[in-house]
């Protein structure tokens, strides 16, 4: 129910403008919804003398079957889809078959060309596009908005964001405007008999698991750690591609992006995307050292991280930081060289499916969680091992 | 300047063990901290203070009756006063209960200018409520940030904020709702002197009685996320082990072998 404090209303109008819908009328200078009304909320959040409030019943669960679907926000910056995205659609597969329900991709974006092939390729029996300019570069409250309205009009089951920066600023946003659970950075995802969707994700810095259900509410939300789930193969579909038709007006977005510095450089791999990472700590001594780190993770075509300490000094950029206050990452192999494996560098890195770890100490506290040690010098270890690959590369 | 900030007090994650038997996580002797996360937001909101020559600083927290050693540290850091909502109706909150529930108390401090949360706490580790809170008080959020810069007038905020693929710069008016992140500032250590003056602000309990609000929302009851199981993780073991400090190629040939058997590359 949208209420309206008549006595509150100065009849600015500044909700008639953001209301997506077209919901919104000032009537004998008061505003006024009508039936075109979704409850999503866009009005309530620009009321500048918060004269319009929202009552939001909790979904009876005999009405829990009009929620269908397993939707993926597809996230793309600057023109590319994040891998994330393609990820979600291979797990989301999985659970949409498990249930009989659509896959679905939400895009949101502007020129968004061929975005929506690629999704569909990717396994989207509906691909929901919203092109628009305003939604070029993502923003809080213009993405809040859309997909809050679209979730009010479509009633997915499911949706499932990566837990990526702005998926991590996005989802819980959403899940405070509609009232909904939200789990976070999910490691596992799956249908229990009672067709909920059972989230599974580490907390206490990786050193317990648990699992979430969202038994009250429809939809059931969860972001999903990149790189855990593998993007679909062979999944090529004829999507419905669908435009949405909410509008955003430049006065339901809050912020504005003054200045936008890419600190990746062109081609870099990212730590928390890569299938493997090798990483530095202090015992590279230098920044000029780096380079010798670097070589092994050219070599074998891995993101190249650092310990806190080695950001800290300004040698790496932070988004290469593994930790607990850096990212949180499970490649496929991790090589730690002259890191020492402090409890919050581990919670970082420790569920990679391969740790090898390179240090002069025996006694560093890195080598309990590597499978495979080398106590020695990094700087003689480290070359070797580069040398190694290339003459195995060179054999093959 | 009116500036907010939720705090949290978590265990201190370091020391967390897991019991080898039960397989469960050893609570007991494990010390409490002030999640570190908040400690730069509580550094940032004071140094806001201090640069005006004016204003307040309200620290806030939702939790059992020992944390408030977390809000007298806030407040010997240079917090005004503090607001402890503390009640057994309250327990077992996810993060869209807890964010309803400190917004609550955020709106009996209305008119205020600047929230600031820390970008997560290190128990929980989801980086919601901070949003949450945002989104139920209908304000703007500026997440992750690693500068503030709040405007003569003290009506805008420019902040640089850290994104998946470097920064970014976003202006906004106020009242606003920040995250903070490591690298925004330095928090100071308490000086013995601004520990015992701690001592003497105010701290008034809240509870789910006195605060208002829905109570339907409060709690377990009012949280639409329910932890159905815990358990902990296979705990890694420590795997093969070679001394290359004589041999450093003869041991890289040992790795790469073993990577190349495993499948690994
Ligand atoms: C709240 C909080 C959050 C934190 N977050 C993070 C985080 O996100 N990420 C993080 O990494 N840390 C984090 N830390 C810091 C962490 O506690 C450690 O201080 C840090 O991880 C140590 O980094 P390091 O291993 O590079 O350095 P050190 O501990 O100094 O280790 C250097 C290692 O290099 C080895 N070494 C030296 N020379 C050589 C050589 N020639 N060959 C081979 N090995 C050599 C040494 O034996 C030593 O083990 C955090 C700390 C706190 C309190
Ligand atoms: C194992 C486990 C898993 C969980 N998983 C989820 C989940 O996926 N989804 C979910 O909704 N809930 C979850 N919860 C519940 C959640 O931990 C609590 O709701 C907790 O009170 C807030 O979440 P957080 O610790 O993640 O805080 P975050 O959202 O990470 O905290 C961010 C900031 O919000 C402020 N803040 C947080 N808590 C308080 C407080 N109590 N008082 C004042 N300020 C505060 C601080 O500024 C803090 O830095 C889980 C609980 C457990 C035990």
């Amino acid at each position: 129910m949208l209420k309206i404090n008549k006595d509150e209303c100065t009849g600015c109008g500044l909700c008639v403008k953001v209301c997506p819908f077209d919901a919104m009328h000032l009537v004998g200078e008061k505003a006024q919804d009508d039936e075109k009304c979704t409850l999503c909320g866009a009005c309530v959040k620009v009321c500048p003398v918060d004269a319009i409030t929202i009552e939001r019943k909790r979904v009876d669960p005999s009405k829990f079957k009009d929620f269908k679907g397993v939707w993926v926000w597809a996230e793309q910056i600057d023109g590319q889809l994040r891998n994330v995205g393609l990820e979600l659609l291979g797990k989301g597969r999985e659970l949409a078959d498990k249930l009989g329900e659509p896959l679905c991709a939400v895009l949101l974006g502007h020129n968004v060309d061929e975005m929506p092939n690629i999704l569909a390729q990717n396994g989207a029996d509906i691909v929901y596009v919203s092109d628009q300019e305003i939604l070029a570069h993502y923003t809080t409250d213009a993405y809040t908005d859309v997909i809050s309205a679209l979730i009010l009009t479509e009633k997915p089951n499911i949706v499932l964001f990566g837990a990526t920066s702005n998926g991590r600023d996005l989802g819980p946003r959403i899940a405070a405007r509609l009232q909904l659970g939200l789990t976070a950075d999910c490691t596992g995802l799956d249908i229990d008999d009672k067709r909920q969707l059972i989230q599974t994700r580490p907390a206490f810095g990786g050193n317990i698991m648990a699992s979430i259900l969202s038994p009250y509410t429809r939809p059931q939300m969860a972001t999903v750690r990149p790189n855990v789930f593998k993007p679909p193969t062979d999944a090529a579909k004829k999507a419905d591609i669908r435009e949405v038709d909410i509008k955003v007006n430049k006065a339901a977005v809050r912020t504005k992006i003054v200045d936008t510095i890419i600190e990746m450089e062109e081609g870099a791999l990212k730590v928390d995307e890569a299938e493997m990472v090798v990483t530095c700590g202090r015992g590279i001594k230098t920044p000029e050292n780096i380079e010798v780190v670097g070589e092994l993770a050219t070599e074998l075509n891995a993101a190249l991280g650092g310990s806190r300490p080695i950001v800290d000094q300004g040698w790496m950029k932070h988004h290469q930081q593994v930790g607990q206050s850096g990212r949180t990452i499970a490649p496929q192999l991790y090589i730690a060289c002259g890191v020492s494996g402090a409890i919050q560098h581990l919670v970082g890195m420790r569920t990679s499916d391969v740790i090898i770890a390179i240090n002069n100490d025996p006694d560093a506290p890195i080598f309990t969680v590597a499978d495979f040690s080398i106590v020695g010098d990094l700087f003689k270890v480290v070359p070797a091992i580069v040398k190694e690959l290339r003459r195995v590369k060179a054999q093959k | 300047m009116k500036i907010i900030v939720p705090i949290k007090q978590v265990p201190e994650i370091a020391e967390v063990k897991i019991d080898p038997e039960t397989k469960t996580l050893v609570r007991a002797g494990i010390p409490s901290i002030l999640n570190p996360f908040d400690e730069f937001a509580v550094e940032e909101a004071v140094r806001i203070k201090e640069k005006f020559g004016e204003g307040e600083v309200i620290i806030i927290t939702m939790g059992p009756p020992q944390a408030e050693d977390a809000l007298k540290k806030c407040l010997a850091m240079g917090g005004d006063r503090a607001i402890h909502l503390s009640d057994r109706a309250f327990a077992g909150a996810d993060t869209w209960a807890t964010a309803y529930t400190i917004a609550q108390a955020i709106k009996t401090e209305e008119p205020y200018d600047l929230i600031i949360c820390g970008k997560q706490a290190i128990d929980g580790d989801t980086a919601q409520v901070g949003p949450e809170i945002a989104e139920i008080l209908g304000i703007p959020q500026i997440t992750y940030a690693l500068e503030v810069e709040v405007a003569e007038n003290k009506k805008r905020i420019k902040v640089r904020r850290e994104t998946d693929e470097g920064f970014e710069v976003v202006d906004c008016r106020l009242p606003a709702l920040l995250t903070a992140t490591k690298g925004l500032n330095e928090p100071r250590l308490p000086s013995l002197m601004a520990i015992m003056k701690a001592g003497k602000k105010e701290i008034k309990l809240v509870t789910a009685e006195t605060l208002g609000g829905d109570p339907e929302q409060f709690g377990l009851p009012g949280s639409p996320t329910q932890v159905v199981e815990v358990f902990t993780p296979e705990q890694r073991s420590a795997g093969i082990k070679i001394d290359g400090t004589e041999d450093p190629e003869g041991a890289a040939k040992q790795l790469v072998e073993w990577l190349l058997k495993k499948g690994v590359i």
